[in-house]
């Protein structure tokens, strides 16, 4: 039995990959290419140094934006939860914020900023702050106050109770907002990429697109997949398991 | 150190139906280590609250020596408040200076039988030791006044008699002024140079009485009975605080 559940990740993988060649082949058709072909696009790609580059390019976008959004964000959401006046000041604009359709925020930036790099990092960041704001926020609203009365008593000052009273509690919170943030911001940066820039991976599939090229679109996919997978085996679970290190 | 003063003229909860502490006057001696004794709920808390500078809303002063200030605070919660993402001795640092001296630290843990313990997660420790980390905590700060926040309570007896008797340990060798509160009176006269009993609502002295049993024999269980029993024959008022 253990022998078995350890191996169901590996056989679920080669049944996906077995009804995919099934489909391919029974379709036949351009439409559904059989997994081969796009190892082989895929291959390609990388060692003409087509997608390393335009995969390069849009994880720079994600690394910027990703990085300006949660940092602000982290910042408004902490101030929020603790100031009541400003939370109810604002919570109406982070309701708008939050349900402004990405499309529009990113063509609304295209059209006052131009067709430029900063409008696009813009676009995305616009995208992923309220998200960012709330879970900090209700993150926040949940500190222990026993322990920051602890802090106060102690004479911890601001710097010392932020970095060892206040962050540790919000760990869990900046982690979920980092995964749900990720996958909000991958799918937001290829329409970005996809309307107005002349790179990366957005800009590779609207190409694809117009000539009907379904293996180019998989080959793409498959690397963009396997990224995110990357980032939360290398990065995220280290950073996880770093951290919840104290429980019991 | 310096004697402290503190005279709260009112203090009233918003919500309350009547002030819950009015005209309280206490002085601390340097030095001296006092049990405020009284019935639960009766704003035991609250006092210290304000002397820690955590509740600031109330009407009174507090004067160390001839200064108005807020004496420098080492608090005891009842809860013990540690936080649990930092080990044993890195809670007691974080409240120091960086560069104090660590052989400071390792005394105290070897006085509070926690050198073993120095390294786990405060989820790891019973709650006697978690009791203990937090009254090193407090003194490690030096500080004028240490508050105590019924430290002991819902520890099973014989574990609340040992951290008892390692806190007076650690008290004798370094001495503080504390500020002990209990709703238990033989612990009160087991640790107590003075007693000071409380009314509830609102808060007032009802009496202060001096212990005059002698420090070595306070682990003695027969003097502490007797005592308590002749404090209760000659001062009635205080049986319907207990």
């Amino acid at each position: 039995m253990i022998n078995l559940k350890k191996f169901l990740p590996t056989l679920s993988l080669l049944a996906f990959l077995a009804i995919w060649q099934g489909l391919s082949v029974y379709l036949d058709s351009n439409a559904l290419p059989t997994p081969e072909v796009v190892a082989r696009v895929f291959w390609q790609a990388c060692v003409s140094g087509q997608l390393p580059f335009h995969l390069g390019v849009t994880l720079l976008r994600l690394v910027v934006s990703f990085a300006i959004a949660m940092l602000l964000g982290c910042a408004i959401g902490i101030v929020l939860g603790r100031n009541k006046k400003l939370d109810a000041f604002f919570d109406n604009w982070l309701v708008i914020f939050l349900n402004i359709p990405a499309l529009v925020t990113i063509i609304l930036c295209y059209v006052w900023f131009g067709l430029v790099e900063s409008a696009a990092i813009l676009a995305v960041v616009i995208n992923k702050l309220p998200n960012v704001v709330v879970t900090i926020r209700e993150g926040t609203r949940m500190l222990d106050q026993d322990l920051l009365d602890m802090a106060r008593c102690y004479h911890f000052g601001k710097r010392k109770t932020l970095v060892h009273v206040i962050w540790p509690q919000l760990h869990p919170f900046v982690m979920g907002a980092t995964r749900s943030g990720l996958a909000l911001i991958w799918k937001i940066i290829l329409v970005v990429e996809l309307l107005g820039r002349s790179n990366g991976m957005g800009y590779q599939l609207h190409l694809f697109f117009q000539l009907f090229d379904v293996a180019g679109i998989l080959a793409y996919t498959i690397a963009f997949v396997a990224v995110i997978q990357l980032i939360e085996l290398l990065i995220l679970k280290p950073l996880d398991k770093k951290a919840l290190r104290w429980r019991r | 150190m310096t004697d402290i003063r503190i005279h709260i003229h009112n203090k009233t909860y918003p919500a309350a139906a009547g002030p819950s502490i009015v005209d309280l006057k206490l002085s601390l001696n340097s030095e001296e280590f006092i049990c405020l004794v009284g019935p639960s709920g009766c704003g035991k808390t609250t006092l210290l609250n304000i002397i820690a500078g955590l509740d600031n809303d109330y009407d009174g002063e507090i004067l160390v020596g001839q200064q108005h200030a807020h004496p420098k605070i080492g608090y005891v919660f009842q809860n013990p408040r540690l936080l649990p993402w930092r080990t044993v001795r890195e809670n007691i640092e974080l409240t120091l200076d960086k560069h104090q001296a660590p052989d400071v630290i390792d005394a105290m843990l070897e006085a509070m039988q926690l050198t073993a313990a120095q390294h786990s997660y405060p989820e790891h420790l019973s709650l006697g030791m978690s009791r203990r980390v937090a009254i090193i905590r407090a003194f490690a700060i030096d500080p004028e006044v240490l508050l105590m926040d019924e430290p002991f309570v819902s520890l099973d007896a014989p574990t609340a008699r040992q951290v008892r008797e390692l806190l007076l340990d650690l008290w004798q060798q370094r001495p503080h002024t504390i500020l002990f509160v209990t709703h238990d009176l033989r612990e009160a006269i087991a640790l107590a140079d003075r007693l000071i009993f409380l009314s509830a609502a609102p808060m007032q002295v009802v009496s202060e009485i001096i212990v005059p049993i002698p420090r070595n024999e306070r682990g003695n269980e027969l003097a502490i009975e007797s005592f308590r029993q002749q404090l209760l024959k000659n001062h009635p008022e205080i049986q319907q605080l207990l």
